[in-house]
């Protein structure tokens, strides 16, 4: 069975582009506004989403994102909420492929196999969950291949050719190479550095390799797109909407419009760059 | 659920690292390498007759070891019952347990050719302990505090600086330990190729519950060579404060396959369980945080909640993995008690014993307070006195007076 994500990846293939990944957190800054948000991603350019389960400890986010779940957290956003977010998405839009991404403990709490059904319900395609290694595969990664949603990891700078296999094993959808070691939003990314890492990745696997963490800009995104088969954005877009915010922290009229205009301006980045290369 | 006893309570964790069905892994993929080298190098050194000799001289000469096992005869004829022996854990070198640990970790790191020392701390005696091994081994030093914690423990704080290194106020979250150790996470995964994160307590990842634990062991072993000693025979039950749970680990391990030896953790309660504290196994539920499955404050979506104690070394949402094993065979028996309890004993034992107690053992002392006039005069309880009240001198004092006016 071919998930969204495989075949949004294909499909781009085919036309020698590479996706144009967003991450925004579910609920940030309130339940409505978000939904806003995410439906207005595809328009923006969007390939794939990735929605963020936000979580009171976030130990691998940097403080926009931590700031982001809190704000969602405070807005009453839960796991719940954010799976009918999802089916509410669906409703209208049945191509975007959507990725939940966080931590472990809420699924956990939920429990394993209810989270599954309901997410493959709710028309999630796949999950990146940052505090579950190869080492706890048992736990959420084998149930949610099982349940026919993609389970995909992060390779890291430390993640050397020994253990790469490890770590691929599992992996499907496509593979997500942070390009730093470190927080989300914190140093910017390199593309040489990220070119030699994803040539090394694609040794080991014929899945695509989408990279994330220090992407900001147009044209990092476009130089980074240029190495690989996508380019993740999350902090720029959570800042876009925090700067978008009144003064008491709720969502202005210009919240959904910041986050979409940042959205067009870095696809058109990413966009353009493998038809530069090719 | 039934839960298959084992033959020995001392076998564990398991080659995953898991006690039970607690532990494990949990961590970003950038530490996995890093913590996979640290269990080798830790097993390596275990092994090593070198390292363990290298350890003991400077437990021997710089920590001070061994502490003394004391016969508190006023606290035993006051309460009248059992007989109460404190291990006297405050009298090490930087006042408490925490130094024994410390010095395991920088002799890993020291192994391992890391250069940078990072640690989280709540009380700030961790961090104390961290600073004072970094600044005699020539290490950098960063120790992540919670801003309301720098704020109620400022001579740790102003002692940490004295010793080089540099103290991070956390104001994320509820800026005390849990966003502390979260920060502490952060640093690690970006400096993760000069850094070791040397963590307080028996929690974290595996190898870090087994690691702390063999390095806190210390306290038992000698506890079980003294009482013998002094007495002729094994206590009849340990007592000991836990937040992360290190001291009462250190205590309790080498006891835990003497079924004689009845054995009770004091959880911090703080306004008591119906309102906001910081006892874990008495008011949380098994999740996954900070690198392991432990029992957990939480809300019903997952979300970890703020504890709370007048005491900032228990003020954390979580326990060790292996004290929620025990709890859930039923080996240990985990108490609590209320900040009102523990500033009760806080005052009797520094009245009595001359001994100014830190605010953690205080909890424990508050519960020696319950069950030792229950025993008969024969019964031996061994109460872990794991840090010295310095450092919360003028907080006591600024409640007490205010309870004066």
């Amino acid at each position: 069975m071919t998930t969204r994500i495989e075949a949004r990846l294909a499909q781009l293939k085919k036309e020698a582009r590479s996706a144009f990944v967003t991450f925004v957190m579910a609920g940030d800054p309130d339940p409505e506004t978000s939904l806003a948000i995410v439906k207005a991603l595809p328009q923006a350019g969007a390939d794939i989403i990735e929605l963020g389960m936000p979580f009171t400890d976030p130990m691998a986010d940097g403080p926009s994102i931590q700031a982001a779940g809190l704000r969602a957290l405070k807005a009453g956003m839960t796991l719940r909420k954010t799976l009918a977010m999802v089916r509410s998405f669906r409703a209208s839009d049945d191509a975007t492929p959507i990725v939940l991404m966080g931590y472990y403990n809420p699924i956990y709490i939920y429990g394993v196999e209810p989270f599954l059904a309901d997410a493959k319900t709710a028309g999630v395609d796949g999950l990146i969950i940052v505090d579950l290694p190869p080492e706890e595969d048992d736990e959420l990664c084998v149930p949610a291949l099982k349940a026919g949603l993609n389970f995909i990891r992060l390779a890291t700078p430390t993640t050397d050719d020994k253990r790469l296999p490890a770590v691929l094993a599992n992996t499907s959808g496509f593979v997500y190479y942070v390009s730093i070691t470190g927080i989300t939003g914190a140093a910017a990314a390199d593309a040489k550095a990220v070119s030699a890492a994803v040539s090394r990745i694609k040794g080991h696997t014929a899945l695509p390799v989408c990279v994330g963490f220090g992407i900001r800009t147009p044209e990092t995104a476009r130089s980074i797109a240029e190495h690989a088969d996508g380019a993740v954005v999350g902090t720029a877009l959570v800042d876009a909407v925090r700067g978008s915010l009144d003064g008491e922290g709720r969502a202005t009229a210009k919240t959904v419009s910041a986050v979409a205009d940042l959205a067009a301006a870095l696809a058109q980045g990413v966009h353009g760059a493998k038809q530069a290369a090719e | 659920m039934t839960t298959i006893r084992p033959n020995s309570f001392r076998s564990g964790p398991d080659e995953r690292g898991h006690f039970g069905i607690f532990g494990g892994r949990f961590v970003a993929e950038t530490l996995m390498p890093l913590i996979l080298d640290l269990e080798k190098a830790y097993a390596q050194a275990k092994a090593d007759p070198a390292f363990q000799a290298e350890m003991d001289g400077y437990l021997k000469h710089y920590v001070g070891r061994p502490s003394p096992l004391y016969f508190a005869e006023r606290l035993t004829e006051h309460l009248g019952g059992a007989k109460i022996y404190f291990k006297r854990e405050e009298l090490n070198h930087t006042g408490s347990h925490k130094v024994n640990n410390v010095l395991g970790q920088i002799m890993m790191a020291r192994r391992m050719g890391k250069k940078r020392i990072i640690a989280e701390t709540g009380a700030g005696q961790h961090g104390v302990a961290t600073a004072t091994l970094c600044a005699r081994f020539g290490l950098e030093c960063v120790v992540y505090m919670g801003a309301v914690d720098v704020e109620r423990q400022q001579p740790n704080v102003i002692r940490m600086e004295m010793l080089g290194a540099k103290v991070v106020p956390v104001q994320s979250g509820a800026r005390t330990l849990k966003d502390a150790m979260n920060e502490a996470l952060r640093d690690w995964v970006t400096n993760v190729h000069n850094t070791f994160y040397c963590i307080g307590t028996v929690a974290g990842p595996h190898p870090y519950p087994m690691m702390v634990r063999d390095f806190q062991s210390v306290i038992g072993n000698e506890t079980r060579v003294q009482i013998q000693e002094m007495e002729g025979r094994l206590p009849d039950s340990l007592i000991a404060c836990i937040g992360g749970g290190s001291n009462a680990m250190g205590l309790f391990h080498p006891f835990l396959d003497d079924p004689s030896v009845e054995i009770f953790g004091v959880e911090a309660a703080g306004h008591g369980l119906t309102q906001l504290h910081a006892a874990s196994i008495a008011g949380g539920r098994p999740g996954v945080l900070h690198g392991n499955r432990t029992y957990l404050l939480m809300d019903e979506d997952g979300q970890i909640q703020e504890a709370h104690s007048i005491s900032a070394g228990l003020d954390y949402p979580g326990i060790g993995p292996e004290h929620s094993w025990l709890h859930e065979i039923g080996r240990v028996t985990y108490l609590s008690a209320t900040d009102e309890e523990a500033l009760a004993a806080f005052q009797l034992l520094s009245r009595l014993e001359g001994i100014i107690p830190a605010l953690e053992p205080a909890h424990a002392i508050a519960k020696v307070m319950e069950l030792a006039p229950q025993r008969p005069k024969d019964h031996l309880m061994v109460v872990n006195l794991s840090g010295r009240g310095d450092k919360d001198v003028p907080q006591v004092g600024d409640i007490l007076r205010g309870k004066k006016s």
